[in-house]
């Protein structure tokens, strides 16, 4: 840890303070026995736009978990076309036929242009898809990122400079452009190219390819910090106790590489929530008919200067999203690491 | 720092080596022919084999990106198809035409778009990043750190569309996008680009706004800032001879990069607006798996990436004159 310099910047660090209710930094250290993890808790708990972005993000994964209970509850799916067993709910132009995009005690959110769909359901199971597929892209480009990055930092020598290399070139890849190019080579792995393609395995392929160039910015984190580690006493002091490399890893570097770990997946699940609904939208991910924030706004760009409302739903909700995930992160960061700052 | 130029640019050689021989052999695994496709309807099997001679990919893998590696520095013959002179990049496939010619055809768009919304959000980013800086905790600051976290968390896909929707259909303030050569009629230009480049600004402008806040609150605080009110130097003097200096080393950094990726094609910025650039070129190549066009398109984005990462690295040493290039 770096001395704490004399400037004006230090009264903003965040200190722990149980008396008074204002924010203020390690004042505690080594008076009271509290681990660093109900340290970072508590600090947590004290922030109040954390908790409510943490309360609106646990919203979205409800929702998007009880997806199917809560449609069966509301009576309908995303996938009938309601339109076509009642006429009247489009008008002549297959627009909605109620104002507001169909909005109605039937159809809470509108029902869909030309299709008829219901909004809602949709947009529940849009969410789930969504959500679905950026947890496990970032679940697997930790893991990736972490493995890599320690066993590059802890080995150094040969097998450091061959990883920091591969790192160099990946984050060279201009990414959108990749993932664009290669879905299809994914695709083709496991689909002959006239087949239709699986949804389940389309989304397999998005997770491979948005972790394919997730893992490196990772990677590089960490091998530096091991490095940084890796020379201290106390990884010193385990070696010559005749530990072996796996019990150092693991023992000894990973509770101190936690705080990174943390803090650099929960800015990438935005980054995938949107970069998947951007490939959606642009053709190359999921596709129509499954729900699908990106597909939800492709399907609303077709007819927007028509029905804006329909887009509004998947373009607000993940805007709002995207803004808690990230207000989230923040106050993590800053429970994690008072230190850091914005 | 001619060193550094030489052994950084033949480094950028080298990734882009690799990434040009990765992308050849990964499209090769898409089991796709391409010469069915620029054969058409109609095709024979000796027609087949005409084309797949005369595009040159009725060799092995290897030899075919040796043969296009070549073709960069001496020029390439495709039979029937004509010739495509030193600088070659190969023949596309599906527009019969080679593909520096469409690159450079598409880049003036990429470009106008990329250089205009920099223009747009490196003025507003700093200007309210210094703002906030400078009124630390007051209502400035809080309005402008706020609105930039919701701002950078909107997605060119949905406010792109809401943009055009209240500006050009509903207000009718602004024109549908559309692109004329700044050559041909300058205020045509800026009026068809506005619109992209305000919405391309608005999520942009956000990164800038933290990032000149917290580097410029960071080099406020700093001894030699403080030593030269001391002195009896102005406050302005000092905030713009002194403390806006250092801190924008990192904005150039990050402006770098921005830039590199812009011009490297704005692939769903380009499909919102339908401009025809070259991000929706790369959408459109890959779509037909026209390999020569998406390794162009490649090629360009990493080269400006690696490039400006270069340009980045030499101008942060001549802002800072602590930084050396070792």
């Amino acid at each position: 840890m770096t001395p704490p310099t004399p400037s004006t910047a230090a009264p903003l660090e965040v200190t722990d303070d149980t008396a008074t209710k204002s924010t203020t930094s390690d004042g505690s250290k080594g008076s009271e026995s509290r681990s660093p993890g109900r340290l970072a808790w508590r600090r947590f708990k004290r922030d109040r736009t954390g908790v409510i972005s943490a309360y609106v993000v646990i919203f979205f994964f409800v929702i998007a978990i009880a997806a199917p209970l809560i449609a069966k509850l509301y009576g309908k799916n995303p996938y009938t076309t309601y339109a076509s067993a009642n006429p009247d709910l489009l008008d002549a132009f297959s627009y909605p036929a109620g104002p507001n995009g169909g909005m109605s005690s039937q159809f809470w959110f509108g029902i869909e242009p030309q299709l008829g769909r219901d909004v809602f359901t949709f947009l529940l199971y849009g969410i789930r898809t969504s959500l679905g597929i950026a947890t496990a892209a970032t679940l697997l480009t930790t893991v990736a990122g972490v493995v890599i990055g320690v066993t590059a930092g802890y080995l150094g020598g040969r097998t450091d400079y061959f990883v920091s290399r591969i790192i160099d070139i990946v984050l060279s890849f201009p990414s959108t452009l990749f993932f664009i190019a290669f879905m299809p080579v994914v695709y083709g792995i496991f689909v002959a190219p006239d087949d239709n393609i699986p949804t389940s395995l389309r989304a397999i392929a998005l997770i491979l390819v948005l972790s394919a160039f997730g893992w490196a910015s990772i990677a590089r984190l960490l091998r530096g910090q091991v490095l940084g580690l890796r020379e201290r006493e106390f990884v010193e002091a385990a070696k010559v106790t005749g530990a072996s490399p796996m019990r150092i890893v693991f023992k000894e570097l990973l509770p101190n590489l936690w705080t990174p770990i943390i803090i650099q997946s929960t800015l990438l699940l935005p980054a995938f929530v949107t970069t998947e609904a951007g490939l959606a939208f642009l053709g190359v991910g999921i596709i129509d008919p499954t729900p699908d924030w990106g597909v939800m706004i492709q399907r609303g760009a077709e007819f927007y200067s028509q029905d804006l409302t329909f887009m509004l739903f998947p373009g607000i909700s993940m805007v709002v999203f995207v803004v808690a995930f990230n207000l989230l992160g923040d106050s993590v960061r800053d429970a994690l690491d008072p230190k850091s700052k914005r | 720092m001619f060193r550094f130029l030489v052994r950084r640019t033949l480094g950028a050689l080298v990734i882009l080596l690799i990434i040009s021989a990765v992308t050849f052999w990964l499209f090769y695994a898409i089991p796709r022919d391409p010469a069915m496709m620029s054969c058409g309807k109609n095709c024979t099997p000796d027609m087949l084999k005409q084309v797949r001679h005369n595009l040159d990919i009725d060799h092995p893998v290897p030899v075919q990106y040796w043969y296009w590696l070549k073709g960069i520095f001496v020029g390439r013959s495709y039979g029937d198809f004509g010739n495509c002179s030193a600088p070659c990049l190969g023949y596309s496939f599906a527009n019969r035409e080679p593909v520096l010619g469409t690159i450079l055809d598409r880049l003036p768009l990429t470009l106008s778009l990329a250089f205009g919304s920099a223009v747009v959000f490196l003025v507003f980013g700093i200007g309210s990043g210094m703002i906030a800086a400078v009124r630390q905790g007051k209502w400035q600051d809080k309005v402008a750190s706020s609105a930039s976290l919701v701002a950078s968390s909107l997605q060119i896909y949905f406010i792109g569309y809401v943009a055009m929707y209240f500006l050009v259909a509903k207000l009718g303030i602004l024109n549908n996008p559309s692109y004329t050569p700044l050559t041909q009629n300058p205020f045509e230009w800026a009026s068809g680009l506005l619109l992209p480049w305000l919405v391309l600004a608005l999520i942009w402008t956000a990164n800038y706004t933290r990032m000149t806040r917290s580097q410029l609150v960071e080099t406020l605080s700093e001894d030699y800032v403080r030593t030269a009110r001391a002195k009896g130097m102005s406050s302005r003097s000092v905030f713009f001879r002194f403390a806006w200096r250092g801190a924008m080393g990192p904005i150039v950094t990050i402006f770098g990069i921005d830039l590199a990726t812009l011009i490297g094609g704005a692939i769903i910025t380009e499909s919102v607006f339908s401009l025809q650039g070259v991000g929706r070129l790369a959408v459109q190549s890959v779509n037909q798996s026209d390999l020569p066009m998406v390794l162009g398109v490649t090629l360009l984005s990493a080269g400006a990436i690696v490039v400006f990462n270069i340009v980045v690295d030499a101008v942060y040493a001549v802002i800072d004159p602590r930084i050396r290039l070792a």
